[in-house]
């Protein structure tokens, strides 16, 4: 099939089977994605995180642990070190490709925690109501009402620092917005007539939830997802600079600005460069949000 | 946050006034988002890895005097007896002992406290005044240069890490330029000169009329407000404008304008008038952000607030200072969250 006679097969009014409707449906996403340029600027950059933290032990060109005391603190362009050393004489640029590895890791747990707990008591307290719902919602506006960063700080000292503690410290202060989406999806899905039909058929509530009320609610929190993927990496980078996510000498971005921190009026790069990074990230997950949130949830978006 | 009806209640159709009822019903929604907060920070306390007789009486006391610690801190109680004494506490104000200075806990955030509340309020003061203004011009001149630096600056705001920016603003203007003073709220030299009454030392110093104390807390005060500002007015420029786009697309500012009337009074006079109240919700909403979000900022300003004391008492294990700190930036940040709320109900007409 050639390039054209695809488009075609994809661009189509009548779609063929359920498969043909979804890729069709994919690709005039991706038509429409494709013409926010901000967007794609975002996209751009989260593909060339990826493949920077897929291909670390190759882009790299020191060992992001090898200490060297008698080349410390480098400035920006010495040769074989672009972006200088560290007080230990690590190669920062080193050390940033590796982590790169660390962000996507806690981004991705997040991203898969956060949704999916919020998922499942969004679409619980939807579908059952009663009390059911009274009690899962109310349990979720109080967590709604916590100052993140502060429960999230707490949650840490409790558990102890470290990435995992980290993660899950910020998962279980995200997932409340999630649980509201999928709620009001379910309470919108839940009384029209296919699931009364399924019903009758006899299916039980949970695979009514898990196979017709949750696929309807992807979409927007995939939208949601991505939108919060910046503010995510943002309080993973804030724990870390603050001790208590990624434990030295792992290369974390927020734990590199808080060891360059002592020597920013003399030193600056070795605390600015790792920001950079973060700022990065952060704006491309924005960037892609925003046009993400244009395709998908066209009511909210154009303002 | 939302102030649910308690759909899942049926009443019987008792004489109360609406206005009762609302009452009754936010006042139930309020200590109850209380309780929870309490509870949430009890469990931390619990679950937490440090033994806390072992942290008062130390690692050579004899297994007697443990004992006594363990019996007095009241850990020999069921679980819910236990939760029970710690709703007594805070309720009377009682965090516990401090494990670090073995001063009470409530004594310390008392005397912190109003340098994180100065650091926010001015914060919070300069993104009223240049977000609101700069929403309103963009939602205005939709498309227009103006709206594109708007965007611009709110896009940054949201993916620049805090901490990050005000280690740049640190080196900028006070390692190179020297604009402004360093990290602290003073410099030695104008320190303990004038008394404390309100714990703010912009306000106390020109009560005391001590111009000089005045200007060195102001610079040294400048540089970490306008980074807590700059994040309030990413926020509320963002949604100032998407407010008055959807008033200026309504008919009644149509009408207006066929009327005659000049633009400067269809916006100001008409559109904003109605946006007030939301503008309020959201101010109140940005205010209880960054008594949050100057935690980070406090650090790198070396600010005595109550970020750093939560922080500090971290890294040293003290979890009754944690516990403590949390509860309080809790309860604020919940107070304001209602008050929003209520403010939304009282105000807009439309909610009735």
């Amino acid at each position: 099939m050639s390039d054209m006679t695809l488009r075609q097969w994809l661009l189509t009014d009548a779609p063929t089977s359920r498969r043909h409707a979804r890729l069709a449906s994919l690709y005039k996403g991706w038509l429409s994605l494709r013409s926010n340029t901000m967007a794609m600027f975002g996209l751009g950059i989260l593909v060339a995180l990826l493949l920077m933290a897929f291909l670390a032990p190759i882009l790299a060109p020191h060992d992001p642990y090898a200490q060297d005391l008698a080349n410390r603190l480098l400035p920006l362009g010495t040769e074989g070190h672009v972006l200088g050393t560290d007080s230990l004489g690590r190669d920062i640029l080193s050390r940033l490709i590796h982590g790169s590895r660390i962000t996507l890791y806690i981004v991705t747990l997040v991203a898969l925690i956060a949704p999916l707990a919020g998922l499942l008591v969004g679409t619980i307290a939807g579908y059952t109501g009663g009390w059911a719902d009274v009690v899962l919602m109310r349990i979720t506006d109080i967590f709604l009402a916590f100052p993140r960063l502060v429960l999230a700080l707490a949650f840490v000292a409790a558990l102890g620092a470290g990435i995992e503690n980290a993660v899950l410290a910020i998962s279980l202060t995200a997932w409340p917005p999630y649980a509201r989406i999928a709620r009001a999806e379910t309470l919108t899905i839940r009384s029209s007539d296919y699931i009364s039909a399924v019903r009758l058929q006899g299916a039980n509530p949970i695979r009514i939830i898990t196979k017709h009320i949750w696929p309807l609610c992807i979409s927007s929190l995939i939208v949601r997802v991505t939108l919060d993927m910046a503010g995510i990496i943002l309080a993973a980078a804030g724990l870390g600079f603050l001790g208590l996510g990624a434990q030295p000498p792992s290369p974390e971005w927020g734990a590199m600005i808080s060891e360059g921190r002592r020597f920013i009026l003399d030193h600056w790069w070795v605390a600015t460069m790792p920001g950079l990074a973060i700022f990065t990230v952060s704006l491309a997950f924005n960037l892609l949000g925003d046009g993400l949130r244009d395709v998908l949830d066209p009511k909210d978006g154009g303002q | 946050m939302a102030l649910t009806e308690d759909k899942g209640e049926r009443h019987p159709r008792a004489p109360l006034a609406p206005w009762l009822r609302g009452t009754l019903v936010t006042l139930g929604s309020i200590s109850v988002t209380m309780l929870g907060l309490l509870l949430v920070t009890f469990v931390i306390g619990r679950v937490m890895p440090i033994d806390p007789v072992l942290a008062i009486v130390g690692e050579r006391a004899s297994q007697s005097t443990y004992d006594a610690v363990y019996e007095q801190l009241g850990l020999d109680k069921p679980i819910i007896v236990q939760f029970l004494y710690y709703l007594g506490d805070v309720v009377r104000g009682d965090f516990g002992m401090s494990l670090l200075n073995a001063r009470p806990v409530s004594e310390d955030i008392a005397r912190v406290f109003p340098a994180t509340l100065e650091l926010a309020t001015l914060g919070t003061l300069i993104g009223v005044f240049l977000g609101v203004p700069l929403g309103v011009i963009a939602a205005v001149r939709r498309g227009s240069w103006i709206d594109q630096i708007a965007r611009v600056v709110a896009l940054v705001g949201y993916s620049m890490p805090i901490f990050w920016l005000g280690l740049m603003g640190l080196l900028i203007f006070y390692g190179i330029l020297g604009w402004v003073g360093g990290p602290g709220r003073l410099d030695i030299f104008y320190q303990d000169i004038v008394p404390s009454r309100t714990g703010m030392i912009l306000l106390d110093s020109a009560i005391a009329g001590e111009w000089g104390v005045f200007r060195n807390a102001f610079s040294h005060i400048v540089l970490p407000a306008s980074l807590l500002g700059y994040y309030s007015l990413a926020y509320i420029s963002r949604m100032t404008r998407s407010f008055m786009l959807e008033q200026m697309s309504a008919e009644y500012v149509t009408t207006a304008r066929v009327k005659g009337m000049s633009e400067r009074a269809v916006i100001w006079g008409h559109a904003f008038k109605n946006i007030r109240v939301q503008l309020i919700t959201v101010i109140a909403l940005s205010y209880a952000n960054l008594l949050e979000g100057s935690v980070l900022t406090e650090i790198i300003f070396s600010w005595p607030g109550i970020g750093s004391y939560i922080t500090t008492a971290l890294l040293s294990a003290d979890m009754n200072a944690v516990l403590g700190g949390t509860v309080v930036i809790g309860l604020i940040f919940i107070c304001l969250n209602i008050f929003s709320d209520l403010l939304y109900k009282v105000f807009d007409p439309r909610s009735k």
